[in-house]
């Protein structure tokens, strides 16, 4: 670190609420999202999806398609068979995925043909008319039944068996016999439900293949636009330099525009054999019916603790449905993402977990959505037993919360499943919420309420993530490792250009680059241009997902500039004909050491720097920086949910709910309040009304949002939010990332504030979503028991 | 998704919209505030030939007491309702039903009178429409009638509108003294269609004891269906617990909702003896009876 002085804040320094330089073109409506993208002569793909989950495809006549006028080509999986694209590789190399179906298809809505024609409306029009024979299969639509193995759905592979892998860590017997010896002990099958990110902007790409210069241009919904265009010339063959990926403005991500999809191979492959452009836009029900879902972890979870409420092993047993195919997009050598968080916050001396995966006939995916690599899932087992715990020591769930905490004092944290935590104060921010909610109040409340038989909830989660994948010892995916990049030119008059490997959508990075940049260099993060999305200007990086950017892209841009600011010393030096081991760097300006009235601004070294370069030194001001992490960051948080229930309907209102976030450095608080109010809102609509549901006939119930169910302002609770700094002592700016941790931490909040409400009944456990029929029969069930 | 072709026509009047149904027959579909027809054209499952699109029809778009009667014309919306200080006033059971029908952007286009042609067995309208006793004015080629909200709605997506007809106005008779309603509704968000709804419109006479009481239900078997048992019980009776428990229970009984992801059978029947009750209780306390809860 080259920096002498606490800084003085002033308008270069981070923390501050400065308003999205993104947002006035999104508020004009003047974006440009990938539909708002039309290439002459363009032509259009709508893709046939299978009626059916399981069965064997007997025929497809394409003839009534063809007839079609303005049809140009139907491409079926034989089609692609030819050109060796019937199947590509899924992300992490263990399984492959299908395209267009060949042979059979194994889930509802599944991709069985492509129609390419010169309008949407005729291809879509067209798609009606591709007459498909399918001969119906028993459909296995669970993974306990899948687990026998009666059905063997993928014929394709090796090894006869539903069951994809297995996968484990920590101590198993050391667990057991800890459990097994613990004075208390809980035990309890958590349900994490099918969910689905549903970005309001679906998928889709425009392919440009130049017949004339052999270059592939594609505009794609990708999160990792560089990671994708590696993917496409691995699968084709086509160099990387003849490849350009360009990710336009997003609306929304949340994991589900990481992996490929069928329509992108589709549209890309007719474009190369056609010599025009292809565009291929999802519809609300092929986003939600066959692009990558989320969680669907069954989990057993066990606790052991002493009578007093110490814990003293902890062990989760996890059955997870992989759908179709294992197109999870977890790094190499995590099959369950970072599942190993599952310890918590706690100090647990013993913990074991596990899991078993298989297929299924549903779609494929169990993307990380707005989490770490099923960190979510792990939280919710965690936070879900801890709550458990406590009713059944008959102890205060924040009591047993703080009598367990990871101590501050015991930082760096090495976990028992393998993490070491960067830092963390869980004492310090669950009483903080504690104190704010004001929990002893709200708990004589309740214990007023339940004497007149009303019922009333309160719900804790002080989770903890492990998110910014990742160090290269550890994390890759496809072999690349989990770095990410920045690279920044200032230019003569003191502004910049800074480009990164990561994508924005909608998390804000247009501004929150600019402001680490601008702290860094002392220039105004006004006229610091954010690019990211194309690959042939964006230095390489592995994109956005799992909390990375600030953690991982965030850290190469402090890096980056302070490469420049080394530089600017120098040419500092030469101005101020001084030494430049008496330069100082202070209150974003350099002077000579006791000279600081004579300050030199980024400013003017910039236009120096191409006018008066210093001797010995090249001219210009830039620098790139690859910035490959330490360790994962590991923020925290403690929320509280206060609710009531009407036992009557099943209904609960939600009539409180504080988060308080603890992401190290914040960079704009504005922005973190607001992934805060976001993720917290898509938690809300997790524990209350989400989930992809099967019938026993494997038919889709939840195939557009008037069946699966996205909250308004209208029914969204009132969100109280706060925070505590404990940096990460290892990252450049101490920031730990935020965007997740909302949607990580609040579904335990709500589900535990409900359970509490419902423990005069009896009732320990309901699995999300928690409709109101849900809890209408728990209380039902309850009172004629 | 986008609807299959079709061919558009935008009258200018009244009669040049009769001559085009007549002329198109069961080709043609009336397109109103647009909120079911093209969400079913968009996905397919509607695939009319023909649209008459009413919307140029303004003298259709009105709220006007005549002859005892409020009349709300085929393009008045629901936010209309939902503004209106003669609504918010006197009628208390359509103003809490048009807050609580779709969402607020939904209800700047949907119109009451295309509420009840489209007849969603989970539809709201129609469920106030049997409690306050309405009627709807129809006009075909042949001349105009008048039927009643009873007699109107035939089966799902099914009413006495005729091929070549057009609704022109549905008429609520203005409540007596007295008198006092309350709409309830389960929905699992804003904008969802009900998982149970209610309508109770009361009387009361000058002892205190209901006069005439008005009970629907939706969501709860084809169409919204009028609780006449209930209807019954209350009628000449004074209120109570017991006899509003009653009401409900007669609700639970007629209820024939069908089970989909808004619930099970069995929780829909007993929403809709839950929501009548509650319909009753905030009925009477809006006419300053209380205690009844
Ligand atoms: C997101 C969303 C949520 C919704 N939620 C609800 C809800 O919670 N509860 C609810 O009740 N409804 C709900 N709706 C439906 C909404 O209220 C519609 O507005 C209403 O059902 C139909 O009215 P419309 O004017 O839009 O009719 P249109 O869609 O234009 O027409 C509906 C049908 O009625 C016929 N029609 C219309 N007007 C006439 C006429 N004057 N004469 C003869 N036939 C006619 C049409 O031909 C068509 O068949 C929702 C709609 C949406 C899009």
């Amino acid at each position: 670190m080259s920096t002498t002085a606490e800084p003085t804040p002033d308008k270069y320094s981070l923390g501050q609420s400065m308003k999205r330089k993104e947002d006035p073109r999104f508020i004009r409506g003047a974006g440009n999202f990938l539909d708002d993208i039309v290439l002459p002569g363009m032509l259009w793909l709508s893709i046939v999806h299978s009626p059916y989950p399981h069965a064997r495809l007997v025929k497809i006549d394409k003839t009534a398609a063809l007839a079609v006028p303005g049809v140009v080509a139907v491409l079926t999986g034989e089609d692609l068979a030819a050109h060796n694209l019937a199947w590509i590789p899924t992300f992490h190399g263990y399984d492959k995925q299908m395209i267009l179906a060949v042979g059979k298809v194994l889930f509802q809505y599944q991709e069985v043909a492509g129609v390419i024609a010169t309008s949407r409306e005729i291809a879509q029009d067209a798609a009606e008319l591709v007459d498909v024979e399918y001969e119906p299969l028993d459909p296995v639509v669970n993974p306990f039944q899948s687990r026998e193995d009666k059905i063997i759905l993928r014929d394709d592979r090796e090894n006869k068996t539903n069951h994809i892998y297995h996968w484990e860590v920590g101590k198993r017997d050391a667990t057991d016999a800890a459990i097994a010896a613990s004075d208390v002990s809980i035990k309890e099958r958590v349900v994490f439900q099918r969910c689905h990110p549903a970005p309001l902007e679906p998928c889709g790409i425009v392919a440009d293949m130049d017949a004339a210069t052999g270059r592939l241009t594609l505009y794609l919904t990708s999160q990792a636009p560089h990671a994708h265009r590696t993917v496409v010339s691995l699968v084709t063959g086509i160099p990387e330099d003849k490849i350009h990926v360009i990710s336009p403005d997003l609306g929304g991500g949340f994991g589900n525009k990481v992996p490929v999809y069928p329509g992108y191979v589709v549209a890309a492959a007719a474009s190369v054999v056609i010599g025009v452009p292809v565009k291929w836009i999802e519809t609300r029900t092929e986003n939600l019916t066959t692009t990558g879902f989320a969680r669907d972890y069954h989990m057993d979870v066990e606790i052991g603790a002493t009578k007093d409420g110490k814990v003293t092993a902890l062990k989760v047993t996890t059955v997870a449905d992989h759908g179709a195919f294992d197109a999870a997009a977890d790094p190499t050598k995590y099959p369950a993402g970072l599942f190993g968080i599952v310890t918590g916050s706690y100090d647990f001396a013993n913990a074991f977990t596990e899991l078993d995966a298989y297929f299924t006939n549903k779609a494929p995916g169990g993307v990380a959505y707005r989490c770490s690599f099923r960190v979510t899932e792990a939280s919710f087992a965690i936070e879900r037993g801890m709550e458990i715990l406590a009713r059944k020591l008959n102890m205060d769930p924040a009591e047993l919360r703080l009598k367990n905490f990871v101590k501050k004092e015991q930082f760096p944290y090495p976990s028992p499943l393998g993490f070491v935590y960067d830092s963390g104060d869980y004492h310090l921010t669950l009483r903080k919420a504690l104190d704010m909610i004001g929990y002893d109040e709200l708990r004589k409340e309740q214990a007023e309420k339940r004497k007149r038989g009303e019922l009333m909830g309160i719900g804790i989660s002080t989770f903890t993530e492990a998110v910014g994948a990742g160090p290269s010892k550890h994390f890759d995916i496809m072999g690349i490792k989990m770095f990410d990049s920045a690279e920044i030119r200032v230019h003569p008059t003191g502004s910049a250009i800074l480009r990164a490997g990561t994508k924005s959508q909608g998390q804000g990075h247009e501004t929150t680059w600019a402001q680490i940049a601008a702290d860094e260099l002392g220039l105004d993060p006004q006229n610091i241009m954010v690019e990211e999305g194309d690959t042939d200007t964006a230095p390489y990086g592995l994109g956005t997902y799992a909390s990375r950017s600030t953690p991982v892209a965030g850290g190469a841009i402090a890096m980056a500039a302070r490469k420049i600011r080394e530089k600017a010393r120098k040419i500092a030096a030469h101005l101020l004909e001084a030494s430049v081991d008496d330069i100082e760097w202070e209150n974003h300006a350099f002077h000579a050491k006791g000279l600081p009235g004579k300050a030199i601004t980024m400013q003017e070294i910039a236009f120096a720097a191409y006018t008066n370069p210093a001797p010995d030194s090249e001219p210009g001001l830039e620098a790139t920086f690859y910035y490959d992490p330490p360790n994962l960051t590991f923020p925290y948080g403690a929320y509280i949910a206060v609710v009531d229930v009407d036992p009557e309907t099943g209904f609960v209102k939600v009539r409180r709910f504080l988060a308080i976030d603890d992401c190290g450095t914040v960079i704009n608080p504005m922005i973190v309040e607001g992934q805060i109010h976001g993720g917290l809102t898509e938690g809300f609509a997790i524990a209350f009304m989400q989930e992809i549901a099967f019938d026993e006939s494997g038919n889709n119930l939840n195939t557009n949002f008037t069946e699966y169910l996205v909250p308004t302002s209208l029914e969204t609770p009132h969100w109280e939010t706060s925070s505590t700094c404990t940096p990460s002592p290892h990252h450049p700016i101490g920031a730990k990332g935020v965007g997740e941790s909302p949607n990580v931490g609040s579904p335990a909040a709500f589900v535990n504030a409900v359970m509490d409400a419902l423990a005069p009944l009896g009732v320990t456990h309901i699995d999300m979503p928690l409709t109101r029929e849900k809890v209408w029969r728990a209380c039902r069930e309850a009172s004629t028991a | 998704m986008f609807p299959a072709p079709f061919d558009y026509h935008r009258p200018g009047s009244v009669d040049e919209a009769l001559a085009l149904l007549t002329r198109y027959g069961a080709d043609a579909r009336v397109l109103a505030g647009g909120q079911s027809l093209i969400p079913a054209m968009r996905f397919r499952l509607a695939r009319p030939a023909v649209l008459v699109d009413i919307n140029a029809l303004s003298e259709l778009s009105y709220l006007r007491e005549v002859d005892g009667m409020l009349a709300i014309g085929a393009m008045t919306r629901d936010a209309a309702l939902e503004t209106s200080a003669l609504i918010t006033s006197k009628y208390p059971l359509l103003a809490d039903t048009s807050a609580l029908v779709a969402d607020p952007v939904v209800r700047q286009s949907g119109t009451v009178v295309g509420s009840l042609c489209h007849n969603d067995p989970a539809g709201d309208w129609g469920v106030t429409a049997l409690a306050g006793r309405a009627q709807i004015v129809i006009r075909g080629a042949t001349g105009t009638r008048t039927v009643t909200i009873d007699d109107f709605l035939v089966d799902s997506f099914t009413t006495a509108v005729g091929d070549g007809e057009l609704a022109l106005e549905v008429r609520f008779p203005t409540p007596p003294p007295r008198t006092a309603g309350s709409y309830q509704k389960i929905e699992r968000k804003v904008g969802d269609f009900a998982t149970a709804a209610a309508a109770a419109r009361i009387t009361l006479d000058a002892n205190g004891a209901i006069a005439d009481a008005g009970i629907a239900i939706g969501a709860a078997g084809p169409h919204a269906l009028r609780v006449r048992d209930a209807e019954l019980l209350l009628n000449g009776a004074k209120p109570t617990k017991e006899l509003i428990r009653a009401a409900g229970d007669a609700a639970r009984k007629l209820a024939d909702p069908a089970a989909d992801n808004r619930g099970s059978v069995e929780y829909k029947k007993d929403m809709a003896g839950v929501l009548v009750a509650r319909g009753l209780i905030a009925a009477l306390a809006r006419l300053g009876v209380e205690g009844l809860r």
